[in-house]
């Protein structure tokens, strides 16, 4: 199996502090859904923003699709949905994806079938003229989600899509997730919820900047010789304490 | 650098604005009100106020796209949208160069209605005319914008932005002489005024007041505050990282 990320021998200290990250080697599987899953104060975000090259990369190496994290190829093929929106509140839901979608240089004509194509995969057709303001916030989500649809990435970072949503609308991304990892898309996925978990087809356990356990939901559950990947997380931080 | 995403980034920006019409209120009525409420505080001294107002058009733009051009960018800067523009194929220059545009836009009307004010409803004698008076007042304001671009860099939050109009504009506001005639200031305070741009943007207006012709003056004021506005518009740039250290 080709690897879209390799991490190796990653290290990070924040503001010359926290060690965010210690010493990670990963490889993300292509074309599956990966989960990072770990508390806050994990490494989450620190590892989810060295692999789309937003933080310096001081010690170890990022790898993704074989360029260095951050390379000028990797801007149309990578994209990325922080923790915040991300999005302009100010702006109707048509006009925030318009502009993006302009930003990754589809002509107008590619902006036009795309914009059409994404508001009925997130199922907001009926909102493209609404304020994103406006809207609840399992929709400024979506919106924000749409942004990172635009220009058929390869790889999709998203960092905790689904916090703070209803288990009903979570349910929804899900399925958008798995339909989009169906055409080849790698996804990168972070979240705090163990639930979430065993929805990954691999499965990254963090913890104070280490990586505790990778292996598929499955596997993992096998191999602590427990019933959900919360006993098994909390049977590997007991183990390595 | 594409200028498709250059003038999508403007068109956004002006978008927003759209959207926002309490805020257009405010950036095009205001300073007419402003220069109104001055020619009544002026009431029994016409010739001062007709000497003020002309140069309070070379500050106003300034002021009005420093703030809300430090607050726009830092707000990009700080809701995560700056951070996922640059992991896209944008350049820095594209976003930079979209927000001058916009506001550029903005000041020419803004330049617009007050002159149209000024020369128009108050009768104010300004002998370079009316184009020579919103070139004047468009420049100031661009370089309100490139300043306030630079700025942002340095705030953390919407309370800090505030605080560098103090800071940054007021001591050049003091110097420009706007209130003392430059040379009738200390030695130290008259160097600090020549190496400040907003002397520049009120002198130029001085010459459009006074002049009735297009003066070497009025083009080399002009000039120093583009290239003020030019550096700030690079150092703004240079302040938006793609990458940032851990």
């Amino acid at each position: 199996m080709t690897s879209a990320v390799k991490i190796n021998n990653l290290s990070v200290v924040l503001g010359g502090q926290v060690n965010a990250l210690k010493h990670i080697n990963l490889e993300v599987p292509e074309g599956k859904i990966t989960g990072f899953i770990g508390p806050s104060g994990a490494g989450k975000t620190t590892l989810i923003r060295c692999i789309v090259g937003r933080l310096a990369i001081p010690k170890g190496s990022v790898e993704v699709f074989g360029l260095t994290s951050g390379s000028p190829k990797l801007r149309s093929r990578v994209s990325y949905m922080t923790q915040e929106l991300s999005v302009y509140t100010d702006l109707t839901v048509i006009e925030n994806l318009t502009y993006f979608s302009r930003m990754i240089g589809q002509s107008r004509r590619e902006t036009i079938d795309t914009v059409k194509d994404i508001l009925q995969t997130i199922n907001m057709s009926d909102k493209a003229t609404t304020l994103v303001g406006c809207l609840s916030g399992g929709q400024k989500q979506r919106v924000s989600l749409a942004i990172a649809l635009i220009g058929k990435p390869k790889l999709m970072v998203l960092d905790e899509p689904t916090i703070g949503l209803d288990p009903a609308l979570r349910e929804n991304l899900w399925q958008l997730f798995y339909k989009i990892a169906a055409s080849g898309t790698t996804l990168i996925i972070s979240s705090h919820s163990m639930d979430e978990a065993r929805r990954c087809d691999e499965l990254v356990l963090l913890r104070e900047g280490k990586v505790i356990a990778y292996d598929s939901p499955k596997e993992l559950l096998h191999k602590t010789e427990t019933k959900s990947v919360e006993e098994a997380f909390l049977k590997l931080v007991s183990e390595k304490s | 650098m594409t200028l498709i995403k250059t003038f999508s980034t403007a068109g956004r920006v002006l978008r927003q604005l759209k959207h926002d019409p309490r805020t257009l209120f405010l950036l095009f009525i205001v300073p007419s009100v402003l220069i109104i409420v001055l020619k009544y505080v002026f009431n029994s001294r016409a010739e001062s106020f007709n000497s003020i107002a002309p140069m309070l058009l070379g500050i106003f733009p300034m002021v009005m796209m420093f703030l809300i051009t430090s607050i726009a960018t830092l707000r990009e800067r700080r809701s995560g949208t700056l951070d996922r523009l640059m992991t896209m194929p944008i350049s820095k220059l594209d976003f930079v160069l979209g927000y001058a545009i916009a506001f550029s836009t903005v000041a020419l009307l803004q330049a617009i209605i007050t002159t149209t004010v000024m020369l128009g409803l108050l009768h104010v004698p300004v002998m370079g005319g009316t184009f020579a008076t919103i070139v004047g007042a468009v420049f100031a304001a661009l370089l309100g914008t490139a300043l306030g671009l630079f700025s942002s860099a340095f705030a953390m939050t919407e309370f800090q932005a505030i605080q560098f109009m103090p800071a940054f504009i007021f001591p050049q506001l003091l110097v420009c002489g706007l209130f003392v005639a430059r040379d009738q200031m200390t030695k130290v305070l008259q160097w600090f005024a020549d190496i400040v741009p907003l002397t520049y943007s009120v002198d130029a207006m001085k010459q459009v007041t006074t002049q009735s012709n297009w003066t070497y003056i009025h083009t080399k004021d002009l000039i120093i505050v583009a290239c003020f506005t030019i550096a700030a518009l690079v150092l703004g740039s240079i302040t938006i990282r793609r990458q940032s250290k851990p």
